[in-house]
């Protein structure tokens, strides 16, 4: 049997070692009724190779974006990851490992969280961050929910310029702990201030941005503060692309009060969308509110550096219902690939990286949008590596045509509510000549 | 001491080349003067080899699956396959999108719709999700449900859920996050629900009632169908925390003896890695008239093929994940099923309760065991003996095991065990590997006879001594001093 050592011998001397005759004595507590009389109902058991030729058959039911050209993107991207990376994070060193609660036999995952820790906040500007939230979602639904632990006021005002999906989560996250959510218009694709000038009010606990937003435009950024401001105890939250802050001003800049974002575009495979992560960043003075693990440094019993988890009486293994949340496993493996890419890809690569996508979903949009019925939807708007146009016909077609030329074109927004509105990605994967294929195959199309 | 990677970093290194650009438009004519950043992010400059030695320097500092047994009670620290890791990184699972267009993703949704039917067999639930990426984020979703559920029958009045005082702190957590109340029920001298405590307890606002089933001392609750019919009879649900899910593969079903939420922990009973710390998996399993609050989307099948199904998203909870939860994680999972079968994973339940048992009976002499009958996979011993007579305590013993290549159990948990060690061994574990362990326990047990100091010393082989957590929460130093 598979991945069980004991012999049949071996467990009879164990059986009777313990002194019972069988194995249904060990579980005589379990009532007679209670306990099933027939075998499971499940595939019969297949072998390694058996099992592996299988995976293989389902692998060709799927046409991966490595076998097309593809731009799509709405919070999960396809940016490059060094090899390196895998190396790392396949080692059973670090993937078998558990929560490192045992300090002394745990250093090698408690300082890499330190060293992540220490990144988020320099990409940030952030005094403190934490070991990971599940993804970019839960990860504002947690900032929400410490806001409103900070300064007691209900009401959270979202932007409609945020991701529909994170919109449902956020929902599903706050709507028991009496948070009213509100949202504010969208003018050209980005906020509209002057309505988020008008919603705020004494019961404003605090204002989400998006940048760039679900559109993929840049939200005026630096005026938000003066607007939150005007309730003093509101606080200001920003949902970021990690990438983006290779080029973009960073949200401590800004006067965000806490900075999260979806974290998968640092150094971690797409899978279908899963595993993601978010990450979770703030100022030292509300640490003591904060979800999550928390990894400081400190000294061995010899006076040696070592590192622990800190700020415990936080969470839920402790605190319990008083828990400031009740996240236990979080997404540590994924946090180690983004440590290991920010290290390779460094200081001057991010950059890099951030420029390269930027320029490239540039040029698509003006190829594009020069396209006879093609138009970028907010010609005004600037935006970072994504980019809404407005297509001559459903997107849903447009998608449709584009597959049977092996590019997947962007994401249709008509399922969130924009009629023939196509969401284009592009990272810095992509050359010149694939988005010229991508133009070309558009333009042959004549859907004017 | 071992430096951190940004004490590596010389000005101008590089661990990556990126191609030379193709399209080179100033920065300053795409994006407003006043959004871009002035100063780069002080990352790490260093070439790739140094990255590699550092973090494989840092590898060398964990425990982890391959060196050592991981007695952690609650956690199932089962073996990982490898053959997992080989197939999941295949290039048509990790480079897909999660939009792109259904007619693409089939192997994929074939692969879900499987593992919702499997794990709905496994657990006789009516339908699965298996949208939440942890154990905690599967609780939220099945008392999400709970509350959804009596939203929609109109049960205004019910505020409050049941918790017993064994229960791993996410309950309560989770409880307050859905804004439930949670109320404390008391065991009993059989370390099981007290009946009577619970009769006592349960009224009209009870809205539910979450138990660990076997609980965390490892005992089956053997009066769930009493207790099932004590919640029912004021229409309050009642959750499985399906953390010990391990001792009842192919033995019992909860669905069919009275429970009607339950969450899995794939990392736990399904073998995918815990990763340190995650990305784990938490499926929620519901009954019948649970199945129209689901999260959105289920994994659904018609004659066209497999699609994200969104047709109860009117009565959903909505989302908890913004996609379809931790693809990489719920793959190897079904591997895992798929590779055991029916019988191998009753073979895997029955071999974790054998061993467990096993394992204290060895240990049984030496160590104070507060309910000592037979356990199901995992068993709660206690340093009360050597406390008393040595003064030394539980954390003592659990660092001398790191000592002696061991990982420490479970330890000071459950809390209404003084000075709790919870040993889970898991059926992955040899009886060699069993007898070495009891072997290295009752050396300790000796020791604090004779040399109780050793044990307040220990760890004395480990790549740091004892650390001190106090300091890190007094002295806070959660971000490394970058020096430029």
């Amino acid at each position: 049997m598979p991945y069980i050592s004991n012999t049949d011998a071996e467990r009879r001397e164990m059986l009777a070692r313990i002194g019972v005759g069988s194995f249904a004595e060990l579980i005589a507590a379990i009532p007679e009724e209670l306990r099933l009389k027939q075998s499971l109902n499940l595939p019969e058991a297949l072998s390694e190779l058996e099992i592996s030729s299988l995976i293989h058959d389902r692998t060709c039911g799927n046409v991966c974006v490595q076998n097309a050209n593809s731009f799509l993107g709405a919070g999960v991207y396809d940016h490059f990851i060094p090899a390196a990376v895998d190396t790392i994070v396949s080692r059973p060193e670090f993937f078998t490992a558990y929560t490192p609660y045992q300090a002394e036999v745990s250093q090698g995952t408690l300082q890499y969280i330190y060293e992540y820790q220490t990144m988020i906040c320099e990409l940030t500007g952030m005094e403190i961050a934490n070991a990971s939230m599940y993804d970019g979602a839960s990860a504002i639904a947690e900032a929400i929910l410490m806001s409103l632990r900070k300064n007691k006021l209900p009401k959270a005002i979202l932007p409609a310029t945020l991701h529909p999906e994170y919109v449902k989560v956020i929902k599903a996250y706050t709507e028991g702990n009496g948070v009213e959510l509100v949202t504010f218009a969208s003018k050209d694709g980005v906020a509209d201030l002057a309505d988020l000038a008008a919603k705020m009010d004494d019961s404003v606990g605090c204002v989400v941005v998006q940048n760039p937003n679900f559109f993929g435009n840049l939200e005026p950024v630096t005026r938000f503060k003066e607007i939150v401001n005007t309730n003093p105890k509101a606080l200001l939250i920003a949902a970021v692309d990690p990438i983006s802050l290779g080029i973009l001003i960073p949200p401590a800049q800004y006067g965000a009060d806490i900075a999260v974002g979806e974290g998968q575009a640092l150094g971690n495979s797409m899978y279908m969308g899963g595993p993601l992560f978010g990450f979770f960043a703030t100022k030292l003075d509300m640490a003591r509110s904060m979800p999550g693990r928390i990894v400081g440094g400190t000294l061995d019993k010899e006076g040696k550096r070592a590192y622990a988890l800190t700020l415990q009486t936080r969470e839920q293994h402790i605190r319990r219902e008083k828990a400031t949340s009740n996240i236990c496993s979080n997404e540590s493996l994924c946090v180690l690939a983004a440590t290991v890419y920010l290290s390779l890809i460094g200081r001057e690569g991010l950059v890099e990286v951030a420029t390269q996508s930027a320029q490239k979903a540039h040029y698509l949009a003006d190829t594009l949008s020069a396209l006879p019925g093609f138009a970028l939807a907010w010609p005004l708007t600037p935006f970072f590596k994504e980019f809404t146009l407005t297509t001559p016909v459903p997107a849903e077609q447009i998608i449709r045509d584009m597959l049977n030329s092996g590019i997947y074109a962007g994401v249709d927004l008509q399922p969130f509510g924009h009629e023939r509105k196509l969401l284009v990605a592009v990272t810095e994967k992509k050359t010149k000549a694939q988005l010229d294929e991508f133009a070309d195959a558009l333009r042959e199309m004549n859907y004017e | 001491m071992s430096k951190t990677i940004f004490e590596y970093s010389s000005s101008g290194r590089k661990g990556v080349t990126l191609p030379r650009r193709d399209i080179d438009t100033p920065l300053e004519k795409m994006i407003p003067a006043e959004q871009l950043r002035q100063k780069p992010a002080r990352l790490p400059e260093v070439s790739e080899l140094d990255a590699m030695r550092h973090y494989i320097g840092l590898s060398h500092k964990n425990h982890f699956i391959e060196k050592g047994l991981y007695p952690l009670g609650s956690c199932t620290m089962k073996y990982n396959p490898k053959l997992h890791e080989a197939l999941v990184r295949h290039s048509c699972f990790n480079n897909l999108h999660p939009y792109q267009p259904e007619c693409t993703l089939q192997g994929s949704l074939e692969i879900l719709y499987d593992l919702q039917e499997a794990l709905a067999e496994i657990s006789g639930m009516h339908k699965v999700t298996l949208q939440p990426v942890a154990g905690a984020q599967g609780e939220f979703t099945g008392i999400k449900i709970v509350a959804a559920y009596h939203k929609a029958k109109g049960n205004h009045h019910k505020t409050r859920i049941i918790i017993p005082d064994s229960a791993h702190g996410t309950n309560p957590a989770t409880c307050a996050l859905v804004g439930f109340e949670p109320v404390e029920l008391k065991s009993n001298s059989r370390g099981r629900c007290d009946l009577d405590h619970l009769r006592s307890i349960v009224d009209d606002r009870t809205a539910g009632f979450m138990l660990t089933n076997p609980n965390t001392l490892g005992l089956f609750e053997d009066q769930i169908e009493e207790i099932a019919e004590i919640i029912h009879s004021v229409d309050g649900l009642i959750y499985m925390d399906g953390a010990n899910l391990n001792a009842l593969l192919g033995i019992v079903q909860p669905g069919k003896i009275g429970f009607d939420v339950m969450h899995f922990n794939l990392h736990k009973t399904f073998t995918t890695p815990h990763g340190g710390g995650g990305p784990g998996c938490g499926p929620v399993g519901v009954v019948e008239k649970l199945a129209p609050f689901l999260p959105v989307p289920m994994i659904g099948k018609n004659e066209d093929g497999y699609f994200f199904d969104y047709a109860h998203a009117e009565t959903s909870i909505g989302k908890v994940h913004t996609f379809y939860g931790n693809f990489a994680i719920q793959l190897r999972a079904y591997i895992y099923i798929m590779t055991l079968g029916a019988e191998g994973l009753r073979r895997v339940s029955e071999n974790a309760v054998i061993n467990a048992n096993y394992l204290m009976a060895l240990l049984k002499d030496h160590f104070h065991i507060q309910y000592p009958e037979y356990c199901m996979h995992e068993f709660v011993a206690d340093s009360s003996w050597q406390k008393k007579e040595y003064g030394v305590s539980t954390l003592d013993i659990a660092k001398r095991l790191l000592d002696k290549g061991y990982h420490a159990p479970t330890v000071y948990f459950p809390l209404i065990v003084p000075e709790a060690m919870m040993v889970e061994p898991t059926e992955t574990e040899s009886k060699q590997s069993l007898d070495a362990f009891a072997a290295a326990m009752i050396e300790i047990a000796q020791e604090c006879r004779e040399h109780p100091e050793l044990l307040h010393d220990a760890p004395l082989n480990t790549p740091v001594r004892r650390v001190d957590d106090v300091r890190a929460v007094k002295v806070l130093d959660p971000v490394f001093p970058i020096q430029e």
